[in-house]
């Protein structure tokens, strides 16, 4: 891919707190990166670390989450200088949400019928025969009935709701739709659908590029183009999903993929360990590194914070000792 | 001796169907037909998506509800249908559960250090050095005994309540435990410590484990044999390197196919719809003629039929 490529979403330099009684917990603390057009972007992170912030300082901010400073992007607009009315005049079309807890989004009493029509009334778009017939289509493409339209959500399994909450989030074609931990209650069967039916989405040009979070990065790795490793606010590490995946720089990616259980490791012959100590408080964060506490490279230089660093590779790492970490990966 | 005079546990043919409504019942098979063992210092994964009855058998196994059908023997002796009080404290002392949510294990009213003083009572009256015992065992999982004792269960996590559980386990050196989805309480880093924590345990001292889980690839690592549930149906078992290299009914190797894997990627061209296994289930028990289990290699069994369940209207 070339560097001319059409971006979709600019981030520069974002910082959203949350302002609460006992100061400000910095969830997004100076993000940079782009979203290009027709790409998956992958976002990983432990919990805690931010990736559902960046979500909802993108679509809505509501108190006590703030917008502190920087840009966001889409298509030319700033989103953060748009007003609560302008800003609803995009979602869904420009850019949708699939919420982390949407299956229990759906009003017990109403139909999934009368559902979809209510939403896309309040978008200003009327529910008529000729858009009934595109939900219909819908339906075909993530593999649901028609008859699903007529019932209530509790006769739905999980899988099930959550391909109708994608259908909802995608159904105005938006350019950017950010999908947060939609697998997350999902069974491993079901998993598998869903994630890839983000992908076919995005390949049938229903959906424009996704920002795709999760906790979860073989789920992710299997259907990213690049994926963005946060840390405690930050960007730890961005790349092309490969690269990440196999060739990773950052010893929080490191650390976080030689935890991974996976088949083929058993107990008995090699001791995953898990990335020891936890998070750092996000209230109360000081220069530095923000890994440093629990990393093994750590050097006097990590108590400055670093800077980004971008590699020929295209390849954006926030870390002093990268260089180093990376040649010892026969290790 | 052979290996079936060496199980701790074994389920022959356990069945649990639940019944609702007083006119008109209806009856769910949660359980059906399911035999096992539990070996002592062997970790035994029973793997199960949502609803295939995978909390029920562990509940079983407990004792915490009564099968419908079949049999339980501990240490080569039956137990279905002890209803003696003082054969079943006994039972209860040789098991320790984990649960998915440990908040509803602990009396709420009760300190740590009370519960740890009723545990003694009624078990162990006799101890002397219970202090050191208590500490050496929350050490054991990571907790500071000085932070613990004198909490309430509402001022700890759920982890914190999970390796509580695990270190009574300890403190009263179950024979078995049960461990139904405890990772999900658990943050991405201490979840990796309890773990191994969990099977150097049962290694060291000779416990047998049972460890619920939907995660497969966590299965994969922890387990010695695994057990694959569905519907209530144990479709697959033995062990675990066989059954996860050589999977051989349609629906392990569907689940097989669905774990994602960070060395491959899944085949996008290959149509993968979750709904059609029902169907891929169906054929495979009506194409072949065979019944019950059949061995297809050493240690790994298959379900080639599903097995008629007594009949309980």
């Amino acid at each position: 891919m070339a560097d001319t490529e059409e971006t979709v979403l600019e981030v520069k330099d974002l910082k959203a707190y949350y302002r609460v009684m006992k100061g400000d917990v910095k969830a997004v603390d100076g993000l940079n990166f782009t979203v290009r057009r027709g790409e998956i972007l992958g976002v990983v992170g432990e919990s805690g670390c931010g990736k559902s912030t960046l979500a909802y300082s993108l679509i809505s901010l509501n108190k006590p989450l703030q917008h502190i400073s920087g840009e966001a992007n889409l298509l030319g607009q700033d989103l953060m200088k748009l007003s609560r009315e302008e800003k609803r005049k995009l979602k869904m079309k420009n850019i949708s949400i699939i919420p982390q807890y949407a299956l229990d989004a759906f009003s017990p009493t109403k139909k999934i019928k009368t559902f979809i029509k209510d939403m896309v009334k309040q978008h200003g778009r009327r529910a008529d025969k000729e858009f009934m017939d595109k939900v219909k289509t819908r339906f075909e493409i993530v593999n649901l009935s028609h008859s699903v339209l007529d019932r209530y959500s509790m006769e739905l399994s999980g899988g099930m709701k959550q391909r109708v909450v994608m259908l909802i989030s995608s159904l105005l074609d938006p350019d950017l739709i950010i999908a947060d931990e939609i697998t997350s209650a999902l069974d491993v069967t079901s998993q598998r659908y869903v994630t890839t039916l983000l992908a076919d989405l995005r390949d049938e040009g229903i959906i424009g590029s996704a920002i795709f979070i999760t906790h979860d990065l073989a789920t992710l790795y299997q259907i990213a183009d690049r994926i963005m490793v946060m840390y405690a606010g930050r960007l730890a590490e961005l790349g092309n999903a490969d690269e990440i995946v196999h060739n990773p720089r950052h010893p929080y990616t490191r650390a976080l993929i030689n935890s991974l259980p996976r088949i083929g490791i058993q107990h008995k012959d090699e001791r995953l360990t898990g990335i020891k100590g936890t998070p750092p408080d996000l209230t109360d964060i000081e220069e530095g590194c923000r890994f440093r506490f629990r990393c093994q490279y750590r050097t006097e230089e990590c108590d400055k914070s670093p800077k980004m660093e971008k590699t020929h590779q295209r390849h954006y790492i926030r870390c002093w000792n990268y260089e180093s970490v990376g040649s010892d990966k026969n290790e | 001796m052979s290996e079936e005079n060496k199980a701790i546990l074994k389920a022959e043919g356990l069945t649990k169907i639940f019944s609702s409504g007083i006119i008109n019942k209806e009856y769910t098979v949660a359980v059906n037909n399911a035999s096992f063992e539990l070996y002592p210092g062997k970790v035994t994964s029973l793997v199960g998506e949502s609803g295939s009855g995978k909390t029920t058998v562990g509940r079983l196994i407990l004792k915490l509800i009564e099968p419908t059908a079949g049999k339980i023997f501990f240490k080569g002796q039956d137990i279905t249908d002890i209803e003696d009080r003082d054969t079943k404290k006994e039972y209860y002392r040789q098991i320790q559960g984990v649960f998915q949510d440990p908040f509803s294990s602990f009396n709420p009213l009760f300190k740590i250090n009370r519960i740890f003083d009723i545990l003694f009572r009624e078990f162990e009256p006799e101890t002397k050095n219970r202090e050191e015992l208590i500490s050496q065992s929350l050490e054991e999982v990571n907790l500071n005994p000085d932070r613990i004792l004198d909490k309430y269960p509402h001022q700890l996590s759920g982890g914190q309540l999970q390796r509580l559980l695990i270190a009574r386990a300890l403190l009263l050196d179950v024979d078995i435990l049960v461990a139904d989805e405890i990772i999900s309480m658990l943050d991405a880093s201490t979840k990796m410590g309890v773990l191994n924590l969990l099977v150097d345990i049962c290694r060291d001292k000779g416990m047998a484990v049972l460890f619920i889980t939907h995660d497969l690839n966590l299965g994969y690592y922890l387990s010695d044999d695994t057990l694959i549930l569905h519907e209530g149906n144990l479709v697959e078992r033995g062990a675990t390197t066989k059954v996860y290299e050589n999977p051989y009914h349609p629906y392990t190797q569907m689940l097989f196919d669905s774990v994602p894997d960070i060395e491959e990627k899944w085949d996008r061209s290959k149509e993968f719809i979750p709904e059609q296994i029902i169907e891929a289930v169906e054929e495979f028990y009506q194409n072949n003629d065979e019944e019950g289990y059949k061995e297809v290699e050493e240690n790994h069994f298959v379900l080639m039929s599903i097995l008629e369940t007594e009949n309980y209207k």
